[in-house]
C-alpha cells in the first residue's frame, strides 16, 4: 500500500493470515491469507459484507478469538515490526488498550452495566500503570471532555444505563484511547447508531485520529463510512483481500467486479432508480468455498480459470486509456476495465 | 424502589395469609383429637366435650380460623398439647439455634460454592470444569443424614477435630454448618457456573479483555459483579429448601433448633407446635425473598433506578 507521508515501515503489518474455527463438521477457513498494512497516522477502511471475515481479521489482531474452537493456520500480524501472534499472553495483554485500542458494534451492550462510566475508563489507565486513584479519576473526566461527553463530573458518576447509544459509544472511545494508543481498530462503530449519531462519530473518528496522532482500522459494510473517515481502503470478501485502492481511486475506478457491485447497490443522493442493482446470490458460507475466487458464483466476468484458480492480489492499472495507478491493487482474473 | 417494595410487601402478606390458612385446614386433617389429647387419655366423654367446647372447637370453622387468625396477630401461637405452654415461647428459645445454624451453612455454601463455580466457567470444557460439576452434583445429591453422620465419623470420632453434636461454640457449629453447607455449595456451584457462562459471553467482558484485562479481572470483577446477582437473589428463595436440611441436620447434631422441634412435635401428633414452626418458616422465606430482592437492587444499578 501507499505509504503515508513517505513513512517507511507500516505500522500494523497482517501478512498472508489464515484463521480457521473448528466446527461439528470439521475445520473451516475464514480468512484464508488476508495480506493488509497500516501506515502510521493512516486510516483504512476494511469493507465487506457479513460473513466475509472482517471482524475475524480485526479480533486476529486483538488476539480476542476464542481458541478453541478458532486456530491461525498461517500467516504474522507484525505491529511496530514484532509479531502479535508470537507474543506470550502477558505481553499481549499489555498490548491491548495500550497500544492497540478497540470499539465495537454494540454500544448499549459493550460497557459493563454494573460499574460506574468514570470506574470503566479510569480501568484503562489503571491496567497499564498509567494513573491510579484520583488522578486516573480526573484525567478519565478529561477524557471525557476529549470525546465530547460532558460535563465529565456527573457522567463520571453514571451508570451505563442512563446514556443513550452515541454518549456510550464516546464513553468507548474514551476508554479505547485513554492510553494513547497507535492503533484504533473501530469494528462497525456507528452501526447500531442512528444516521445523525453516525456522523457525529465518524467526526469524532476523524478529529480525535489527528488529535492523537494515531492509525485508525476502521471495519464497516458502509462504503458512505469509508467515504468520510479513510485514506485507503481494502474491500473483503469470503475471507480474502479483493481489493485495496486509496479510498479516491477506489471510489473512481473500482477494478474487482464485488467493488463494483458494491457500490452499484449503495444507494446515491440524488439519482432516482426504481429499483436499486444488486449483487445476485450471497457470500459462500466458509466451508463452502470452491478452490478458485471466491466470488466466481455471482460474478458476471467469470472466466473457466476462475472456478479453479484463486487470482492473487496484485497490481492493476487504471482504466483503459489512463495512466496505470500505483498502490492499487485487485485480485481477479478478469478485472474491469 | 419505595413503590417497588411495598408492592413486595403487600405480596408477602398475602403469602404468609394464605400458609395460614393451609395450615389450618391441613391441622383438620390430621388425625388427632385436640380435646382428646389435651383432655388426657384417661378422660371420659364429658371431659372431652368440655375441652372442646372451652377451646372453641364445637364452632364453625370460618369462625375457628378468624379467631386463630386473630390470635396470630397479637403473636399468641397456640399453646403445646405436649409441653403444656406457649408456642412462641417454644419457638423463640429455639429460633436462635436454628439462626445460627443457617448462618453457617450459608457461610459454607459460598465459601464453596461461588469459587467453584467461577472456576467451572472460566475452564469451560476442560477436565477441571468437568471434575468440579461432578463433585458438585455429588453434594447436591448425597442425602444430608449420610453426609452429616460421615463428617461426624471422619471428624468428630475418628480424628476429634469437633465435638459429636450438642450446641455450644463455633466448634459445635462447624460440622452442622457444613454439611448443609455442602449440599447448598454443590447447587450454588452449578447455578454461579450457569451464571457465569453466560456472563463471560456478554460484550462487555470482550471490551474489558480489549483493554488489557487479565483473565482472573475479567472473570472475577467485570464478569463476576453480574454473574453473583442472580445467585444472591437465589441465597433468598433457598431459605425452602434449607428448612427440610435444617429438620435432618438438627436431629443428627442433636442441634436444638426448630427443626427439632418440628420433628418432635409431628412424632407426639402436637399440631399448635407444627402450625407455630410451619408459619415461623413461611415468614423466614417470605422475609428472605424480600432480602434478596433489596441486596440485588443495591448491587444492581439498573434496579435501583426503578
Amino acid at each position: 500500500m501507499i505509504p503515508k507521508d513517505g513513512a517507511s515501515a507500516p505500522l500494523l503489518a497482517i501478512e498472508d493470515l489464515a484463521v480457521s474455527f473448528g466446527t461439528e463438521s470439521g475445520r473451516v477457513s475464514v480468512l484464508d491469507g488476508v495480506n493488509l498494512s497500516i501506515f502510521p497516522g493512516q486510516a483504512v477502511g476494511l469493507v465487506g459484507e457479513s460473513g466475509s471475515g472482517k471482524s475475524v481479521t480485526a479480533m486476529s489482531v486483538m488476539r480476542l478469538l476464542p481458541s478453541p474452537p478458532s486456530r491461525v493456520d498461517r500467516g504474522r500480524i507484525l505491529f511496530r515490526g514484532q509479531d502479535l501472534l508470537a507474543l506470550p499472553a502477558g505481553k499481549m495483554r499489555a498490548m491491548r488498550g495500550d497500544r492497540i485500542g478497540m470499539i465495537f458494534q454494540e454500544p448499549m451492550t459493550s460497557l459493563n452495566p454494573t460499574f460506574t462510566v468514570g470506574f470503566q475508563i479510569a480501568e484503562a489507565l489503571a491496567l497499564h500503570g498509567k494513573a491510579r486513584g484520583v488522578a486516573a479519576h480526573e484525567r478519565a473526566g478529561a477524557l471525557l471532555e476529549r470525546v465530547g461527553v460532558g460535563p465529565a463530573a456527573r457522567r463520571l458518576r453514571q451508570y451505563p444505563h442512563e446514556l443513550s447509544g452515541g454518549l456510550r459509544q464516546r464513553v468507548m472511545m474514551a476508554i479505547a484511547l485513554a492510553c494513547d494508543p497507535d492503533l484504533l481498530i473501530a469494528d462497525e462503530p456507528t452501526t447500531a447508531l442512528d444516521v445523525t449519531i453516525q456522523a457525529q462519530i465518524l467526526d469524532l473518528i476523524a478529529r480525535l485520529r489527528a488529535e492523537f496522532g494515531m492509525s485508525v482500522l476502521l471495519i464497516t459494510h458502509d462504503l458512505g463510512v469509508v467515504a468520510e473517515v479513510c485514506d485507503l481502503v481494502a474491500v473483503m470478501y469470503a475471507g480474502r483481500i479483493v481489493e485495496q485502492a486509496s479510498a479516491a481511486r477506489l471510489f473512481a475506478a473500482p477494478r474487482h467486479p464485488y467493488t463494483l457491485g458494491l457500490m452499484e447497490s449503495a444507494p446515491k443522493l440524488g439519482q432516482r432508480v426504481k429499483e436499486l442493482p444488486t449483487i445476485p446470490g450471497m457470500v459462500p458460507p466458509p466451508g463452502k468455498r470452491g478452490p478458485g475466487c471466491g466470488f466466481v458464483g455471482r460474478c458476471g466476468r467469470a472466466l473457466a480459470r476462475c472456478a479453479a484458480e484463486p487470482p492473487p492480489l496484485a497490481p492493476v492499472g487504471g482504466p483503459v486509456g489512463s495512466s496505470a495507478s500505483p498502490g492499487h491493487e485487485a485480485a481477479c482474473w478478469n478485472p474491469v476495465p | 424502589m419505595l413503590r417497588f417494595l411495598a408492592r413486595r410487601l403487600a405480596q408477602s402478606v398475602l403469602v404468609i395469609l394464605g400458609v395460614t390458612l393451609v395450615t389450618f385446614l391441613i391441622s383438620f386433617a390430621v388425625p388427632a383429637d385436640p380435646a382428646r389429647m389435651i383432655a388426657g387419655r384417661s378422660a371420659s366423654a364429658a371431659e372431652v366435650a368440655s375441652v372442646r367446647h372451652q377451646l372453641g372447637l364445637d364452632r364453625p370453622l370460618p369462625v375457628q380460623y378468624l379467631r386463630y387468625l386473630g390470635h396470630l396477630v397479637r403473636g399468641d401461637l397456640g399453646r403445646s398439647y405436649v409441653q403444656r405452654i406457649d408456642v412462641s415461647t417454644v419457638v423463640e428459645s429455639r429460633l436462635p439455634a436454628t439462626l445460627e445454624l443457617m448462618a453457617g451453612a450459608i457461610f459454607f455454601e459460598l465459601l464453596l460454592g461461588l469459587p467453584a463455580g467461577a472456576f467451572s466457567a472460566a475452564r469451560r470444557g476442560t477436565r477441571a470444569d468437568k471434575g468440579t460439576m461432578v463433585l458438585s452434583f455429588i453434594g447436591v445429591s448425597a442425602p444430608q443424614f449420610v453426609v452429616g453422620l460421615l463428617l461426624l465419623y471422619v471428624f468428630g470420632y475418628l480424628l476429634d477435630l469437633f465435638p459429636l453434636g450438642g450446641y455450644g461454640g463455633l466448634a459445635n457449629l462447624f460440622l452442622p454448618a457444613l454439611t448443609l453447607g455442602i449440599a447448598g455449595g454443590g447447587w450454588y456451584a452449578r447455578q454461579s457456573r450457569s451464571s457465569m457462562v453466560d456472563a463471560l459471553r456478554q460484550d462487555y467482558v470482550r471490551t474489558a479483555r480489549a483493554k488489557g484485562a487479565g483473565e482472573w479481572r475479567v472473570v472475577l470483577l467485570h464478569a463476576g459483579r453480574n454473574a453473583v446477582l442472580p445467585v444472591i437473589a437465589m441465597i433468598g428463595l433457598d431459605i425452602g429448601n434449607f428448612m427440610q436440611g435444617v429438620v435432618v441436620v438438627e436431629a443428627v447434631y442433636g442441634w436444638p433448633g426448630i427443626g427439632q422441634l418440628a420433628w418432635q412435635a409431628i412424632q407426639q401428633l402436637d399440631i399448635p407446635v407444627i402450625m407455630g414452626v410451619t408459619i415461623v418458616a413461611a415468614v423466614a422465606i417470605v422475609l428472605g425473598n424480600l432480602l434478596a430482592d433489596i441486596i440485588t437492587g443495591a448491587l444492581d444499578p439498573r434496579i435501583r433506578v426503578r
